[in-house]
């Protein structure tokens, strides 16, 4: 019996790891995102897009001859799970760069191991912790939360609103943001007067927009939160007609969004985001144009669905990286870092962004585009 | 006043899909003395499948039904395939072999189904009706009408036919059921197709309302086993009451107390239940032999 | 010298912990071994609950969680050293665990399974809510215990998996040897009976609510001190660590390997923490097969693996 015990254990760990994948010359990447669990809704289009750019890549003929060999895994949203596969990759498949944390848990898990190990890390996750305080060779992509919620105070500032409403999602993308909103919430002279949250599986949120419905005073309304939420949200607020500009998060910056909410129920709503959502009507001298119509094409056509700034997410952390390589001139992951953080006036669908030692996000608030819906499509807010 | 109508509203609707769900519970708990955590499953089979059919061009009363009919037979599939092969098995391994079958299912439907959010057109449009002060989507009533239907269709089931005497006789004592010739392998079979029927209906009602994607079951089964459980496991008076109580207890606690804590309150409310009215609103006290 | 079954277990599995390092082709393999144990601590005091006492629990992630923030907030609130915040969230989970245990205790079946459900399921959602404690839905960082840099100074230099590997093994082998040794013990013995039948039991002497609570509270320390360890491991926590899925998971270890024996359920942790590591070349199906080993494992082997295994090899004499 206890034989079997002590069989069991060291066969299933040495069976267990019978599968490491032999080393090669090639550039070797590793990924660890959240394709299943309660964010694959982002993390799936990410995934899908390092696929497809690192196949476009190769085909080309690979970074200064090399091809990349692609190393991705599943988390499934877990942070205890991401830093696991963070090991894996670091110990186990060697790679010189990572790429993933789909979401602000994984990403906080991932960032110890990365720093300890000294391999660089190109984080998908919105919160503002992952790069304030600036860690060495911890980088991301997206626009910070914060930045979300300045974009859409300045708006809200411009038309005049001093008074509003919040319902937030209670899962980590809500939180967090909700949490950003109220902190710069008074630099616009804006006040919150109702303050309401609902949880990410919720089912039917008219208590919570009733209480806020029934807040005298409000002028406006802004929902952190992404997934089936704010969908189900926007629904909710054409039913009870609240009646108030309702502006959303770049959370749900996807066409997927304008079908779930309803095409009438979403016609006014605002929210930040990149260049992606309307890469197809925007100025002809705009420099992302030509980067964001490239990139939704060929999601789009390779993948049959409609383009969203998650996989826009990855599409820069690749691009960025595969650039920095070229410039490093070597594939050691200090190097590497290095040239990341040099980069400077690199044109992604997020915006423009440059990087420096203070700086691992290189982006501004330009790059965040306010864009309203109007009759099922994106317009820009000019 | 309106307010306090619009949170009933909200309460009602939800509250008619626990009790379906929970209703679920309670057919297959009668019939086979096992908590079948799959039962969100269902619910999520129901919508999907739908969301397939009719993505597919079938229109949307086929859907639901092709749906419908296709989550039934899973429902026989789990039983004859995971349950009954596992007959007197402690209560632990029956919650594991559940919980895997939700875990199976769900692990398929994201291979077949994909990840993303799903929703198909409401049945009559989403104008909204105003009641008393509040308003009310068509979809909640369909969703209420529903439950409603089913459950005066399940009264009209186990008390006038033949065939539901039967299910309720076996529910009550197998083996007496046996000793008088009802076929308790057919039983078994039945119930369980009309509980995964039931789930797939109410997936097919909610879905305008709600969204579908493969991972919306596992947070119905744990609301419809708190409902059924509320309202007495084994009862199905006591899964419509169960279900629409801890509707409208999520409702009135998001609009009065917190938002934060709504699902806190119903969990709460379920403790206190269980710890001064073990066998829950309506459920009888067993009495063990010893 | 025969030795008893007991220290035969404890001999084995401290051999296996401390051998099995020379298989490791690279220095993640600690880090999965580490994990292994860690599952194994809480899975070793679920087998008091489960296994001794018959008992079940969906919720008894919540204790783990607890034992986790524990090491993350008290250090910054109470000003203690993270290793006696190991200590305070044990003492911390076992009072909850006394307080809820005297009134769940009193429920059985699928009653008992959803008051603890529900038990798990308040404490995820205070962990994820209280944002202004703990950092809310995303978590909180955890300090680092200074224990490396201990060992450092007395001239051992390990790395950080290999340091957690052979803490979490140290910590897998007192916990079996508790255990073991609690089943021999009238407390075991007590628990054992009631398990067979409460009435009987009773009816013997056996204090049964009394003894169900101790289970109760054992167990929930030993998932409190795992939870504790993880955290001090990834200096994180976050509140899913409390939540269902987890405690489905410890459950279902325990289960798996075989409730009734400290061994099996050892092994059961062990095959579900390696599984998604092993499965990651079919990631697309990992879920899909999860639940189908769930369901096969309790269908087949309703002891679960170990005993079914053993008996196998006996052969099928008697």
């Amino acid at each position: 019996m206890k034989l079997i015990n002590a069989t069991a254990l060291a066969g299933t760990l040495a069976v267990a790891f019978g599968l490491a994948a032999p080393a090669s010359a090639d550039i070797r990447i590793g990924a660890t995102l959240s394709e299943t669990g309660p964010a694959a809704f982002l993390g799936d289009p990410e995934a899908k897009t390092l696929k497809m750019l690192v196949e476009e890549i190769n085909a080309a003929g690979g970074v200064g001859g090399e091809k990349i060999d692609l190393v991705l895994y599943d988390d499934g949203g877990d942070p205890n799970k991401a830093r696991t596969f963070a090991t894996r990759l670091i110990e186990d498949d060697e790679v010189v760069a990572i790429i993933g944390g789909t979401t602000t848990g994984t990403s906080m898990a991932i960032i110890p191991v990365v720093e300890e190990a000294e391999v660089p890390f190109i984080s998908l996750a919105g919160a503002i912790e992952i790069i304030d305080p600036v860690r060495p060779y911890t980088f991301k992509t997206p626009h910070t939360d914060r930045m979300a919620c300045a974009k859409i105070f300045e708006d809200m500032k411009a038309r005049g609103f001093t008074r509003i409403g919040l319902i937030s999602g209670s899962d980590g993308f809500g939180a967090s943001m909700r949490k950003q909103c109220l902190d710069i919430v008074g630099d616009y002279g804006i006040e919150v007067l109702a303050d309401e949250t609902y949880g990410p599986t919720d089912a039917d949120m008219t208590p919570q927009l009733t209480n806020i419905k029934g807040t005298a005073g409000i002028e406006a309304v802004l929902n952190p939160g992404f997934g089936q939420g704010p969908a189900i949200v926007t629904r909710n607020y054409a039913q009870i007609a609240v009646g108030l500009p309702f502006y959303q998060s770049h959370g749900v910056a996807s066409d997927s969004f304008i079908e779930l909410a309803g095409k009438a129920e979403s016609e006014g709503v605002r929210l930040p985001g990149t260049a992606l959502l309307v890469a197809n009507i925007l100025a002809g001298d705009d420099p992302q144009r030509e980067v964001a119509v490239a990139y939704k094409t060929r999601y789009e056509s390779a993948t049959g669905t409609p383009v969203s700034t998650f996989g826009g997410y990855a599409h820069d952390a690749v691009r960025i990286l595969v650039d920095a390589l070229g410039r490093a001139g070597s594939a050691e992951p200090q190097a590497i870092r290095d040239a990341i953080e040099a980069t400077s006036g690199f044109v992604g669908t997020t915006g423009t962004v440059t990087m420096s030692p203070e700086d691992h996000l290189g982006l501004d608030l330009s790059a965040f585009r306010m864009l309203e819906i109007r009759d099922g499509g994106w317009t820009l807010v000019e | 006043m309106p307010e306090l109508m619009q949170f009933l509203m909200s309460g009602v609707t939800v509250g008619a899909v626990y009790a379906l769900v929970a209703l679920g519970f309670t057919i297959i708990y009668n019939a086979s003395d096992v908590v079948n955590f799959a039962q969100g499953e269902f619910v999520m089979l129901g919508g999907m499948l739908t969301v397939l059919c009719y993505a597919n061009g079938l229109p949307l009363p086929v859907a639901a039904l092709i749906a419908i009919a296709v989550t039934a037979a899973a429902g026989v599939a789990l039983n004859k395939l995971a349950i009954e092969p596992a007959r007197g098995a402690p209560v632990v391994s029956l919650i594991i072999i559940t919980i895997g079958a939700s875990i199976f299912i769900r692990g398929v439907s994201q291979i077949v189904f994909g990840k993303q959010l799903h929703r198909f057109p409401s049945f009559s449009g989403d104008a909204p009706i105003p009641v008393l002060g509040a308003t009310i989507l068509p979809q909640g009533l369909w969703v209420i009408a529903g439950g409603l239907a089913v459950f005066f269709g399940l009264w009209l089931f186990f008390t006038r036919t033949l065939t539901g005497r039967a299910v309720l006789a076996t529910a009550n004592n197998r083996m007496a059921a046996q000793l008088v010739g009802i076929n308790t392998r057919y039983v078994m079979s039945l119930s369980f197709a009309l509980s995964a029927a039931i789930g797939a209906l109410a997936g097919v009602l909610v879905t305008p309302i709600t969204l579908v994607s493969y991972d919306i079951g596992i947070s119905l089964a744990l609301k419809g086993f708190a409902a059924a459980m509320l309202g007495g496991m084994g009862n199905p008076k006591g899964a419509l009451a169960g279900g629409l109580l801890l509707g409208l207890m999520e409702a009135l606690t998001a609009g009065y107390v917190s938002s934060q804590y709504k699902d806190a309150a119903a969990f709460v409310v379920i403790l206190g239940v269980l710890f001064f009215m073990p066998q829950g609103l309506f459920g009888t006290k067993t009495t063990e032999r010893v | 010298m025969r030795l008893s079954t007991k220290a035969t277990t404890l001999l084995v599995l401290a051999i296996a912990i401390a051998l099995a390092p020379a298989l490791f082709p690279s220095a993640f393999y600690y880090r999965v071994g580490a994990l292994i144990f860690i599952n194994g601590l809480a899975v070793t005091g679920l087998v008091v609950l489960i296994g001794y006492a018959g008992q079940i629990s969906l919720g008894h992630a919540g204790f783990f969680g607890i034992g986790a923030y524990a090491c993350a907030l008290a250090p910054v609130h109470l000003g203690l050293h993270p290793v006696l915040a190991v200590v305070f969230g044990a003492a911390l989970s076992g009072g909850i665990a006394w307080l809820v245990g005297r009134p769940i205790l009193r429920l059985k079946g699928y009653y008992l399974a959803v008051a603890s459900l529900g038990f798990g399921v308040l404490v995820a959602m205070v962990l994820a809510n209280e944002a202004w404690l703990t950092g809310g839905p995303d978590g909180i960082a955890v300090a680092d215990p200074g224990l490396r840099g201990a060992l450092r100074a007395i001239g051992i230099d390990l790395s950080n998996a290999q340091f957690w590997y052979a803490f979490c093994g140290l910590a897998l082998v007192i916990g079996a040897w508790l255990a073991l040794n609690l089943h021999d013990s009238p407390t075991g013995r007590a628990l054992r009976a009631l398990h067979g039948s409460e009435i009987a039991a009773r009816t013997a002497g056996v204090d049964v609510a009394r003894y169900k609570l101790h289970a109760f509270v054992i167990s929930a320390v030993y998932a409190s001190v795992a939870g504790s360890l993880l955290a001090l491991q990834n200096r994180l926590v976050t509140p899913d660590m409390a939540g269902f899925m987890h405690s489905i998971e410890m459950v279902t270890m325990t289960v798996l390997g075989g409730a009734a024996s400290v061994p099996g359920a050892i092994l059961g942790a062990a095959i579900l923490t390696a599984l998604p590591q092993v499965l990651t070349v079919f990631q697309e199906y990992e879920m899909l097969m999860l639940g189908l080993i769930m369901m096969l494992v309790m269908i087949f082997m309703r002891q679960g693996l170990l005993p079914s295994l053993a008996r196998l090899l006996r052969g099928r004499g008697g």
